[in-house]
């Protein structure tokens, strides 16, 4: 990948003077995050591998080898799977709607997608156990609409953990996907229409795929929201669904067992990263058909 | 499914999502007024005693002032530091421009969890043990991808042939920056601002690993009093939260555009 892919306007042969003084423009910002990015990546990638006699796979091994652990690394990606699945079918329709909006209402409909995007996610999910408690308002509305005889208890299960981790990333789907549909011609369904295409099949042949970058960015996005998430877990169910936030965060707190914790730690951004990378490229290849 | 049809499912998800999104945020506020220690609906009376209750609980006022230096700080830093480095990159007379402008944006990708861990072991292998230089620096660190990615955005729709336009009409250097190249760039630069101030102020995964006991954060601070006795006091308070986040919100709608923000924004 060379740096003639960028779409900006390329200063011919630029003098030496210049091209220094851009240098010097960049450094500052390069060097903090080579050293406080990039180098206590390495370092915990190191420290991952640390043992008393040498560099050692062990908890790696214990890691994915334990049953229990790959049920901690399933329960993330399990999070992250239903998360982005239930976003991406309430946002997908979602973001149609949102970008026919005009005026008033797209910007009604802007500021309840920004709002929730801006408030504190702390501040979301205790919302969200205040909701499903027992006699929380959900329980109630259930109860008073006949639908329910007795509260059923919602909180701590994984219905309120899912609940809560659509509520918090369902913004980032559905922003990603509005600005793709926002910028597609409406002629596009009229043309597809005046060669014979029913609707039905003009949508699903020409405007999905269309938005399909738009799609995989939100999907990207959410699930590496989800799965390293941290505090929705740990209020909406705790400790009966150990995560691998969950039990990083404990392998540093409180059992003091930061080998293991690291590797823990890796194997979250291996998850994470490819995610993104693999999207990147879904969605490279995409666009060049 | 028919043309109609179709366009009435969208708008259901959408007013549905709408509604889905609000209604945490519209709990609390509610609960905040409740007149009983049990996050009743102010349902008969409301009662303002809870918000008189905040600046009372244990620990509040340095978390707050923390949190506040931290984010204004942080976020002051990573605006001048990424704006620069977006000019950079966007003039094209940068080598690697592309890779150096993947390479800031990238601790986005990265679970605040890992930066957390990361920035932890490295700092005690220093012998760095300053916790609010630490949170100072691993916040520059959240904050600096943000303004990076939306200046690098907003600086490749602007033409610098514009400044050179303006010197050739007799302006000076600055002056030339300062009336072309400022006010073409101040809504990247204000999306930027606020989302790198919100993302820092918000932050929970990196901070819990580089607080000490005194040195506590406001997001720290409150799911500590979630998870130990959680009263309305602590709704109060996040209403109060959301309040100021609404009024910068409105803000920047006035001097922005919200649709403009969704394209650059998060």
């Amino acid at each position: 990948m060379t740096d003639t892919a960028l779409p900006l306007v390329k200063a011919p042969a630029a003098p030496g003077r210049e091209r220094w003084l851009a240098v010097a423009l960049a450094a500052p910002a390069l060097l903090i995050l080579l050293a406080l990015f990039a180098l206590p990546l390495a370092k915990l990638l190191a420290a991952s591998v640390a043992g008393p006699d040498g560099p050692t796979l062990a908890e790696y091994a214990k890691l994915l080898g334990t049953p229990y652990y790959l049920g901690v690394i399933w329960n993330s990606v399990r999070l992250a799977l239903l998360t982005t699945g239930i976003a991406l079918v309430i946002g997908y329709p979602a973001a149609f709607a949102l970008a026919r909006a005009r005026g008033a209402v797209r910007s009604a409909l802007l500021a309840c997608l920004f709002l929730p995007l801006a408030a504190s996610v702390i501040v979301k999910a205790f919302a969200w156990t205040i909701l499903l408690r027992s006699d929380g308002l959900v329980n109630e509305t259930l109860l008073a609409l006949g639908l329910i005889d007795a509260p059923i208890r919602m909180i701590f299960t994984e219905t309120a953990l899912i609940v809560g981790s659509v509520n918090i990333f369902l913004p980032f789907m559905i922003l990603p996907i509005y600005t793709v549909v926002a910028q597609l011609d409406p002629r596009l369904m009229e043309a597809a229409a005046t060669l014979g295409a029913a609707p039905a099949e003009a949508f699903v042949r020409v405007v999905v795929p269309l938005t399909v970058p738009g799609v995989v960015a939100g999907v990207a996005l959410v699930f590496s929201l989800a799965v390293s998430a941290y505090v929705v877990p740990t209020l909406l169910i705790g400790e009966r669904y150990p995560t691998l936030s969950t039990t990083i965060a404990k392998a540093y707190l409180l059992a003091r067992q930061p080998t293991f914790g690291a590797a823990a730690g890796v194997v979250l951004l291996v998850i994470a990263v490819a995610t993104v990378a693999l999207s990147t490229r879904l969605a490279r290849l995409g666009g060049a058909r | 499914m028919t043309r109609p049809l179709a366009i009435l499912f969208a708008w259901t998800m959408a007013l549905g999502a709408a509604l889905f999104l609000l209604a945490p945020l519209m709990v609390i506020a509610a609960a905040s007024f409740s007149p009983t220690p049990v996050f009743d609906l102010p349902v008969g009376g409301a009662s303002l005693r809870w918000y008189a209750r905040i600046g009372q609980m244990d620990g509040f006022w340095p978390a707050l002032s923390l949190s506040l230096q931290i984010a204004a700080l942080s976020t002051a830093l990573a605006l001048a530091l990424g704006t620069l480095a977006a000019i950079a990159i966007a003039q094209g007379r940068l080598p690697g421009a592309e890779a150096i402008g993947t390479f800031l944006v990238s601790p986005l990708m990265m679970p605040g969890l890992v930066l957390g861990i990361a920035l932890l072991q490295y700092f005690r292998a220093m012998g760095f043990s300053a916790a609010w230089s630490a949170l100072l620096l691993a916040h520059l660190v959240v904050t600096l991808p943000y303004v990076a990615r939306t200046m690098i955005a907003g600086l490749s729709r602007f033409d610098f042939t514009l400044v050179e336009a303006a010197r050739t009409l007799g302006c000076t250097y600055p002056g030339a920056i300062l009336k072309v190249m400022v006010p073409a760039l101040a809504p990247s630069f204000l999306t930027a601002g606020l989302f790198a101030f919100l993302a820092s102020f918000d932050n929970y995964p990196v901070s819990i690993f580089l607080t000490d006991v005194r040195t506590k954060t406001l997001p720290i601070k409150m799911l500590q009093y979630i998870e130990e006795a959680p009263d309305p006091t602590l709704a109060a308070l996040s209403t109060l939260i959301l309040g100021a986040t609404v009024i910068l919100l409105v803000a920047s709608d006035r001097l922005v555009g919200l649709h403009r923000m969704a394209g650059t924004g998060q």
